[in-house]
């Protein structure tokens, strides 16, 4: 279960680096419980380092999972983000997107943030940058990309897609088989 | 033929003998007893043959009288014929206006009074004698009836029965059993009894006989009943409100506006809600899916509540999926410390890693171990949760299978494996650790040999633990003695839940302290590697591999010494036969 290298590293956190700027120094700047990235098999886990820790007593193929899994990296050593970092991603986001209750359930079952859909967003949020998915009650649903910036999405049809989504907490039901290991 | 069928039939018949008796005022008791049992041709009956025998028979009798009688047994059996047939209870009620109300104050002179007043004397005696032998007989009968005679337990085999019939004979059975000595057939042994009504059981429920036996003798005959009864209906869907996310108000709130009827579970919890009726899927709201509540039995609560888990302890679940007492775990200590979440099946670890991400859990190492294995991986636990895989027969209601699938042998094997689980359990818990040192035992099971009997097991292998009270509001005394067997007395403290007296599923819990902790603490993978190191360190030490070998000619000189020594105590001069003495003398040392 061995740290991150430094290649890893780089392409881990450009891509949180999409979601949450300039808050990654949070995760990784924790004074009093200091947190570690490890990986174990292709996954990444965001985990205290106490825990860390502990966790090499479990020999490699009888651990499952510590802390919490960020995403995986692909084959081609891409990065991907799982749905299980959103709560993370939703403590330090920087673009928030809130929708409203009649587009929560189209959104957990997969679909993109279409206009209609949207209670309120951020302001400031350029195109193709990395947006966390809110109910009205502030419950994190998700993650994904803007389609357009916030100026722009002002001026869209009600039923075109202001954010494509790439997760969504239904996918604790739908992807639970190959999600988790 | 059900006795139940029966007994109403026969208590049918005597009516209706009892009213044509009083009817022709016992004149002729012989010709009744043939009488058909059909209502109509019965009541014709008493008209044709008291008119066949009146004039020998009814001397006293006024004829009017009888005519009036007669023609309201008619009009009585008329009335009868529109109403319901089967109509039985209070027919006496009606024959008496007939009698005492009319012709009585219309036929009423001097001439008859006498008989009239000795009839009824007549008919009054016969009446209590009549009440009195219902009476005794009423004591009686479920002595006559309950249990099938032999031919008719002959006849119900092979045939699929009438489940009211049966279910008629549990319950009077089950009467027989509360009061044996008073309701009991004379004859009949307490075993006939209880087997016939483990048959009926198992005929019913749908059960094995060995499992319904084994089920049975854990309670009273009734109580049985009740469980077996409550193992038909389904518990309650329960939630579990995830601390870490929301609070229970919140939660409730937000759910009764998705349309979610629900309530506090009791006083006992202060996270769980129970769902009555829902008009959306409980397990796919977006409050689900964000991490806000999982679906949990109520009674999967209780072992967590009984581990009473602090914060920043380190705590190990040793059978953890599918993750809701490991969450509960997670979200009691806010996140801190460490909870290792162990599962022997990689399979179910899925859910239990999906459960762990989704209801926010940070502080968990989940592992697929044996759990056998566990004071090897890592000891030195401030608490072990031991919820072990079991016979399941506490959620019948949630599994049906497990009627016909357990058999002996898995009464055998799962205890076992238990045994084994408890004593890794208590390894692995640190005795010294400043906040527990606390292990908590629990099952899904009732059967007494997976719970009272792997406790006991455990305090007699590992001495250096003992029970402690559950702390748990709720919950029925764990057996101290069970069929002959006799447990510690400190079992009481363990608590056993049924699913017919708290609408739980049926559980077991059992919490121990560890005092002091014992040479079976010892991580035995550790410890050599540690060995290894210090040989390896330190070659000079007393730890030599060299230790067992001799320098035999060294050795010899030795033992020459010695053995002249030995000769000059017995008196005998060692050089003054050294030469013929030395073979011997070097043989000698060797025995």
């Amino acid at each position: 279960m061995p740290p991150l290298t430094e290649e890893e590293t780089k392409v881990v956190f450009e891509k949180l680096a999409n979601y949450i700027g300039r808050n990654i120094t949070f995760l990784i700047d924790n004074k009093e419980d200091p947190h570690v990235f490890r990986l174990q098999k292709d996954r990444v886990y965001y985990v205290s380092e106490k825990i860390a820790k502990f966790a090499t007593s479990v020999s490699r193929q009888n651990l499952m999972s510590l802390g919490v899994c960020f995403g995986k990296f692909t084959k081609t050593g891409n990065f991907r983000l799982h749905i299980t970092a959103l709560s993370y991603l939703a403590q330090y986001a920087k673009y928030k997107v809130w929708i409203k209750q009649n587009g929560e359930m189209p959104f957990l079952y997969g679909n993109h943030v279409l206009k209609a859909h949207i209670g309120k967003m951020s302001d400031d949020i350029p195109e193709h940058a990395g947006v966390v998915v809110y109910s009205m009650h502030d419950i994190p649903l998700g993650f994904g990309v803007s389609a357009k910036s916030t100026t722009e999405a002002r001026g869209l049809q009600p039923n075109s897609i202001v954010a494509f989504r790439q997760s969504d907490v239904g996918e604790y039901l739908r992807e639970e088989d190959t999600l988790f290991s | 033929m059900p006795p139940s069928f029966e007994e109403m039939e026969a208590r049918k018949e005597k009516k209706d003998n009892k009213r044509k008796r009083s009817a022709s005022v016992s004149e002729k008791p012989a010709k009744k007893a043939y009488e058909p049992k059909g209502k109509k041709g019965k009541k014709q009956a008493p008209v044709v043959s008291d008119e066949e025998e009146m004039p020998a028979d009814l001397p006293e009798v006024d004829l009017e009288e009888l005519a009036s009688a007669k023609k309201a047994l008619f009009d009585d059996s008329e009335e009868e014929e529109e109403g319901d047939e089967f109509y039985d209870s209070d027919e006496e009620g009606r024959e008496k206006p007939i009698w005492s109300d009319d012709e009585d104050i219309e036929t009423l002179n001097v001439a008859n009074m006498e008989a009239l007043s000795r009839k009824l004397d007549e008919e009054e005696e016969l009446e209590a004698e009549e009440a009195e032998e219902e009476l005794v007989e009423g004591a009686v009968q479920p002595k006559a009836i309950v249990l099938p005679t032999a031919e008719e337990e002959e006849a119900m085999e092979g045939h699929p029965q009438d489940v009211t019939m049966t279910r008629t004979r549990m319950m009077e059975i089950t009467k027989v059993l509360e009061d044996f000595k008073t309701l009991a057939e004379d004859g009949k042994s307490r075993t006939e009894y209880v087997n016939r009504l483990i048959k009926d059981i198992c005929s019913y429920f749908g059960y094995t006989p060995f499992l319904a036996e084994k089920l049975f003798n854990l309670f009273s005959p009734s109580e049985a009943m009740e469980f077996f009864e409550a193992n038909e209906i389904s518990r309650p869907t329960t939630i579990r409100t995830n601390t870490l996310h929301s609070r229970r108000r919140d939660l409730a709130q937000t759910l009764v506006n998705r349309g979610v009827n629900l309530q506090p579970i009791g006083t006992w919890t202060k996270v769980g809600l129970q769902i009555f009726d829902s008009q959306v899927p409980v397990g796919a709201t977006p409050e689900y899916l964000a991490g806000h509540y999982i679906l949990q039995a109520a009674s999967s609560f209780l072992p967590v509540m009984a581990l009473q888990p602090q914060e920043n302890e380190r705590i190990l679940d040793m059978a953890a999926a599918p993750g809701g007492k490991t969450t509960y775990i997670s979200a009691m200590m806010k996140n801190t410390g460490c909870v290792f979440a162990n599962d022997a099946n990689k399979a179910r670890t899925k859910s239990l890693i999906a459960n762990i991400h989704r209801l926010g859990c940070r502080n968990t190492i989940v592992c697929n171990y044996d759990a056998r294995e566990f004071p090897k991986v890592i000891g030195g636990f401030d608490r072990v949760l031991l919820d072990a895989p079991c016979s399941g027969t506490g959620v019948i209601g949630k599994d049906e299978s497990v009627k016909v699938s357990r058999t002996e042998k898995d009464f055998i094997q799962i205890p076992h494996l238990q045994k084994q689980l408890l004593l890794s359990a208590i390894d692995s818990v640190d005795a010294n650790s400043a906040t527990g040192g606390i292990i908590v035992y629990s099952t899904c099971s009732v059967a007494v040999e997976e719970n009272e009997s792997v406790v006991e097991y455990a305090l007699r292998k590992r001495p250096n633990v003992r029970l402690v009270d559950t702390g748990l509001a709720i919950g029925k005394e764990g057996f101290t003695s069970y069929r002959g067997k006799h447990f510690s007395p400190k079992l009481s403290l363990t608590r056993r839940y049924y699913p017919h007296t708290y609408n739980v599923d049926g559980f077991y819990v059992a919490k121990f302290k560890k005092i002091a902790s014992s040479p079976h603490d010892v991580s035995k993978a550790g410890a050599k590697e540690k060995e290894h190191a210090a040989r390896s360190e330190q070659d000079d030490t007393i730890i030599n591999d060299d230790f067992a070998e001799f320098d035999a000619d060294q050795d010899k000189e030795l033992i020459q010494q010695t053995v002249n020594r030995n000769m000059k105590k017995r008196g005998v001069n060692p050089n003054a036969r050294k030469a013929d003495k030395v073979i011997k003398e070097e043989e000698a040392p060797k025995e």
